[in-house]
């Protein structure tokens, strides 16, 4: 890469067998790209980001299903009850398991009391992936105070591909919406979203917002689209457009 | 019953269709087709059309499928009733399950299946219409599929087919070649890779000519490969303008 694209990365889009490079590279990204020799590869339809100060490089892919890793922040919706847990659909390959222990913080007992009391099929759940070593389905776990049963707000679902994008660098895409808006996301890393906002005329704006970052997430200058489409939206509603004409 | 061969290349080297020996038939692509598909394509070479469509990684739908180190992957080749000038029996034959086996097993050495254990990715393959080199063309659209879904793989793998006709060498040979030609050889690479994942041959051929008819195959290839990477590239393009 020349030396005018040093200030910003620029992206290139590559698909399975391109070559990225050639030399001594790390791969930030693991299942996207990969090395044969001294050469790299793209294993992926997806965006190039070669860093040739740093000899880092990753491929960022366009499109791609959740697989679950310890650690992530997902949203799952009940869809199985059991005896002493509950099945989740966190649109993984494999279901999410949240053992009552976990929910109720106690241990039940099967016969005097049934589960289908606290959660039901069809609730929505802010969890942790706790447990997944490859062996057993992923274990959810809903301790702190940030997860636990959903009773309000929009859920919106966008490809877990793309949730980096809506996160943003330190979290400047997500804060940025945040702080126009007056709402709070939960970010799930399989793709899901919940958006939570007093006043719920920001809500249908946040939303659009979200499904406008999934389809144009690819394309640069997202982050000043996203802050004009908020601010016109703003206007349309009658949300901030008599101050200003005041002003 | 048995019809007269037809005179398939002239003396000055072009085929019954009008196209030289080393030529393609017009190839179309398309990825993104199927909306209900995790990825999907479609292709066609001339007369026979394809469409691939995959899903997943996704949970096994029987339990003693599951690799505790690595993604299964199925295939299914199928060809759709009125593919053919007569009626096909929709039930599976034998050709099309070996057909289906060979497809596999010429995907998996591309596909990263390691980075998904205990899950499946299943690839459907469809035949809309048959005129020689199926199994290429279907070989082509899964590939693209794979990649439209965001499978990783580590290359796309490309395929075409050589046949021997009149004693000339020819590319990507039709039903009609292939029913009165001498030699009829599929050939499926990994072109970034340098690797062929599929070589079949159905006919004799001297091992001079062999060489020769897998030089041919890989000019072939790499045409087929440098489309599909521009198919797959003009699905985000086009979004942008």
């Amino acid at each position: 890469m020349s030396a005018q694209t040093e200030q910003r990365v620029e992206r290139v889009l590559v698909t399975p067998g391109d070559k990225l490079a050639e030399g001594d590279y790390k791969i930030l990204t693991p299942t996207t790209a990969y090395r044969v020799g001294t050469s790299y590869y793209s294993s992926i339809v997806g965006l190039l980001e070669l860093n040739p100060q740093e000899k880092s490089l990753k491929v960022i892919p366009l499109k791609g299903s959740y697989y679950p890793r310890v650690g992530d922040v997902v949203i799952g919706i009940v869809s199985d009850v059991g005896l002493t847990n509950w099945e989740l659909d966190i649109r993984a390959p494999f279901p999410g398991i949240l053992y009552a222990v976990d929910y109720l913080g106690r241990a039940i007992n099967p016969s005097k009391e049934n589960l289908k009391d606290f959660l039901d099929v069809g609730d929505v759940i802010v969890g942790k992936v706790e447990v997944f070593d490859r062996t057993r389905n992923p274990v959810i776990s809903t301790k702190g105070k940030e997860f636990g049963k959903v009773v309000d707000g929009a859920l919106v679902e966008i490809s877990p591909v793309k949730i980096p994008r809506l996160i943003g660098k330190k979290g400047s895409m997500q804060s940025l919406i945040e702080s126009e808006t007056n709402c709070k996301l939960i970010i799930g890393n399989n793709g899901r979203v919940l958006v939570l906002c007093e006043d719920k005329r920001y809500e249908e704006i946040v939303v659009r917002a979200i499904r406008k970052i999934d389809v144009e997430a690819h394309i640069s200058g997202l982050t000043d689209r996203v802050k004009e489409f908020i601010l016109v939206e703003k206007v349309k509603k009658g949300l901030v457009g008599n101050e200003e004409r005041k002003a | 019953m048995k019809r007269e061969k037809p005179k398939l290349v002239s003396e000055d080297g072009v085929r019954h269709d009008g196209r030289r020996l080393d030529e393609l038939r017009p190839v179309k692509m398309e990825v993104g087709v199927l909306s209900n598909a995790s990825g999907s394509a479609y292709v066609e070479f001339g007369k026979t059309r394809v469409i691939a469509a995959v899903y997943g990684p996704r949970e096994p739908p029987q339990r003693y499928m599951v690799l505790p180190h690595r993604a299964v992957l199925r295939c299914r080749y199928h060809m759709a009733p009125f593919s053919t000038d007569e009626r096909k029996n929709p039930a599976p034959s034998r050709r099309e399950i070996e057909i289906s086996k060979v497809i596999r097993e010429a995907l998996e050495p591309v596909v990263m299946s390691e980075a998904f254990p205990r899950t499946s990715i299943d690839v459907f393959i469809e035949v809309i219409s048959a005129d020689g080199g199926t199994r290429t063309a279907a070989l082509n659209a899964a590939s693209l599929a794979l990649a439209d879904a965001g499978v990783p793989m580590r290359d796309l793998v490309a395929a075409v087919a050589v046949g021997k006709v009149d004693g000339y060498l020819v590319l990507d040979i039709d039903q009609v070649e292939d029913n009165y030609g001498e030699a009829d050889m599929p050939v499926a690479m990994a072109p970034s890779l340098n690797m062929v994942t599929l070589l079949q041959l159905n006919g004799v051929l001297s091992p001079q000519e062999f060489s020769q008819a897998l030089n041919l195959a890989l000019k072939g290839v790499n045409e087929v490969y440098k489309l599909q990477k521009e198919t797959l590239r003009n699905k985000y393009l086009v979004r942008v303008e």
